[in-house]
């Protein structure tokens, strides 16, 4: 045995031992960092909400809350429906090729049923939540306005199916929360068909 | 062993009493009086001094009030989103004098942030981040950043619907992060909302984990300070410059000189603080909001979202981008940069006293776009404000991307060798 040190030989160790260490850490804070996510409580109120429109008249606009939001439920009259085609060239995301909805909700009336429009009311720029401003003209937000959702917040614009306009800080249309109608007048939201 | 020694041999022939008996007692096994001296009675301070360095004291004075005034909060207030804004109702109509506490500890935010804008100002203006205080200068800037986080979750407490509708739109801002953004919010918030699980965890961080990390940044910031010695008006290093007895000729004693100084700058501040406390509270809806007296609403926005005022220049940046994700870099990018000053900063001198006219015109160009974005802030987004929210953003970012070019080309007065002083 040599008296001196071997540096090599303690550098190793050391390094070893931090590396060890720090496993252990990474480890330790797993189960912290995974205590911030959704509980099974909360979890469980997030399941899907059944709501009755047989008496949401036509042009009329329900609100009902889901998951801690507004979901918007509009009995869309033939005029609303008409606008739709006109106003494609002043909308961001006319096909909402870019947006959040299920698949069924692409089109340009964003619905399963057209007359019944369903929409989480919680604008896409900021989470402020969007009035509805439905009738023509309406001058608080522009006098050439047709019709639609307007934000308070931070003034998106968007059209009577939840299509964002140009212009605006919004980046992307309303969200569609996933839906199914269980009977004629009774939509269920929260889940769509087949995965319920 | 041998200074405190020292200390405790003079100490027991001068005094020889009672008191300095303990004193000597305790210095034999803690260092309070070697404490004392090196971080206050022989920190030397430079002796011109003016009253733009009342503002570091008062930041610690408010820190005390803000940790106080809480405590006492905590004890009726309850983090529940069922109870939170009744508790707070409570206290203010049933606990005995709940009322003060809570104007005190609402004040007190505020306060906080007019008093540590003032401190950033102050270096601004002196060069007090520059070479050898960068160290010093980026612990500031963490104390500002958790100042911030403090305020931001802090402000759900008291669970009104502005309270409720800040968070969210603060919270989303998140979600503007590529990829990882929605699942991140979703951990923020423990939930799909802003929910009770949110308020309870902001409850957790505004009165353990953030202020655990302020009082610990403030030693650090302290301990950096004493280590370098404080900047002047002038931006002379004092040091460079010794008597006889090693202690700077421009430096007097903290205590008492400084000591001193600031008390009467407390006093002044205190008057201030307890007229908006008893006069004032709300401060006509910038201090408290009014709609934050109606209780939280998941859905029910508030007509108009406006932040509290210390955080709206932040929020006219973020608004006067018409991009989401581009908005939200550009709002952490702004309060960013001030990190990065003792790097963009090439010029000679520290003080804008020897500082050239185009430093003058970018650094107040800087603080007049700071106070026209904080107002814009505050108000509605109307096209004509949106467009002078994105020429105040130009300005703004103008003063720190523009700031290696115009303090290398300056042209600057000569910086004297020793501070100038008049004597009173």
């Amino acid at each position: 045995m040599t008296e001196e040190v071997d540096a090599g030989r303690r550098h190793f160790l050391t390094v070893a031992t931090v590396a060890t260490g720090a496993v252990g850490a990474a480890f330790v804070a797993v189960p912290f960092l995974a205590s911030w996510k959704p509980s099974a409580r909360a979890k469980a109120m997030g399941a899907p909400v059944e709501v009755d429109i047989s008496k949401l008249e036509p042009g009329a606009m329900l609100k009902v809350e889901w998951r801690g939001k507004a979901v918007f439920i509009v009995h869309r009259t033939p005029q609303m429906l008409a606008q739709l085609e006109g106003i494609v060239g002043e909308l961001r995301d006319p096909e909402s090729a870019e947006s959040d909805q299920p698949e069924f909700a692409k089109g340009a009336t964003r619905a399963l049923k057209p007359e019944y429009l369903v929409l989480i009311g919680v604008c896409t720029h900021l989470g402020c939540a969007p009035l509805d401003k439905f009738s023509p003209g309406d001058v608080t937000v522009s006098a050439d306005w047709q019709g639609g959702f307007f934000c308070p917040c931070h003034g998106s614009k968007f059209d009577i199916s939840g299509r964002v306009f140009k212009n605006v800080p919004a980046p992307t249309n309303l969200p569609v929360p996933p839906y199914q109608f269980v009977t004629d007048s009774r939509i269920l939201i929260g889940a769509e068909k087949g995965n319920a | 062993m041998s200074s405190s020694n020292a200390a405790a041999k003079t100490a027991t022939k001068s005094g020889g009493g009672m008191l300095s008996g303990l004193t000597t007692w305790i210095d034999e096994r803690f260092p309070l009086t070697a404490l004392w001296k090196s971080q206050v009675s022989e920190y030397y301070a430079p002796k011109n001094m003016n009253f733009w360095y009342f503002f570091g004291s008062l930041a610690l004075v408010v820190l005390v009030i803000q940790i106080l005034s809480g405590l006492f909060l905590t004890m009726n207030y309850k983090p529940s989103s069922a109870d939170a804004f009744g508790s707070v109702e409570y206290i203010m109509r049933d606990v005995e004098w709940g009322w003060l506490i809570r104007y005190i500890h609402s004040t007190g935010a505020s306060a906080f942030f007019i008093v540590v804008y003032l401190h950033m100002f102050r270096a601004l203006l002196y060069g007090s981040y520059q070479k050898p205080r960068e160290l010093l200068w980026i612990f500031g800037m963490l104390i500002y950043f958790a100042l911030m986080a403090e305020g931001f979750f802090g402000y759900l407490l008291p669970w009104g619907n502005m309270s409720y509708w800040g968070a969210q739109v603060i919270v989303s801002l998140f979600g503007a992060i590529p990829v990882v953004g929605d699942s991140l919010t979703e951990w923020i918030r423990g939930d799909f909302y802003i929910s009770d699980v949110t308020l309870n965890r902001f409850f957790a961080l505004h009165v353990v984990a953030i202020p655990f990390a302020l009082v610990f940044l403030v030693i650090a910031h302290l301990m950096a300070l004493h280590e370098v010695g404080s900047n002047n008006p002038d931006g002379v290093e004092i040091k460079k410059v010794k008597g006889p007895d090693g202690i700077p000729l421009d430096g007097i004693a903290f205590h008492p000189y400084y000591t001193v100084k600031d008390m009467v700058g407390l006093g002044v501040f205190l008057i201030l603080f307890a007229l908006v406390i008893f006069f004032a509270p709300t401060m006509g809806g910038y201090f408290l909001e009014n709609a934050n007296f109606d209780p939280a609403n998941s859905l029910q926005t508030p007509p108009h979202i406006a932040p509290v005022w210390y955080f709206t220049p932040f929020y006219a940046i973020l608004r006067a981008v018409p991009s989401k994700p581009l908005g939200a870099a550009l709002m952490g990018v702004a309060v960013m940069l001030f990190v990065f000053l003792p790097w963009l900063d090439r010029g000679k001198v520290r003080s804008i006293r020897y500082r050239g006219p185009l430093f003058k015109f970018f650094l107040y160009s800087f603080a007049i776009s700071f106070l026209a974005l904080g107002y814009l802030g505050l108000q509605p987004p109307t096209p004509a404000y949106t467009l002078a929210a994105r020429v105040f953003t130009v300005v703004y970012f103008a003063y720190f991307l523009l700031m290696p070019w115009y303090t290398s080309i300056d042209k600057t007065k000569p910086v004297p060798t020793r501070v100038t002083y008049h004597a009173h």
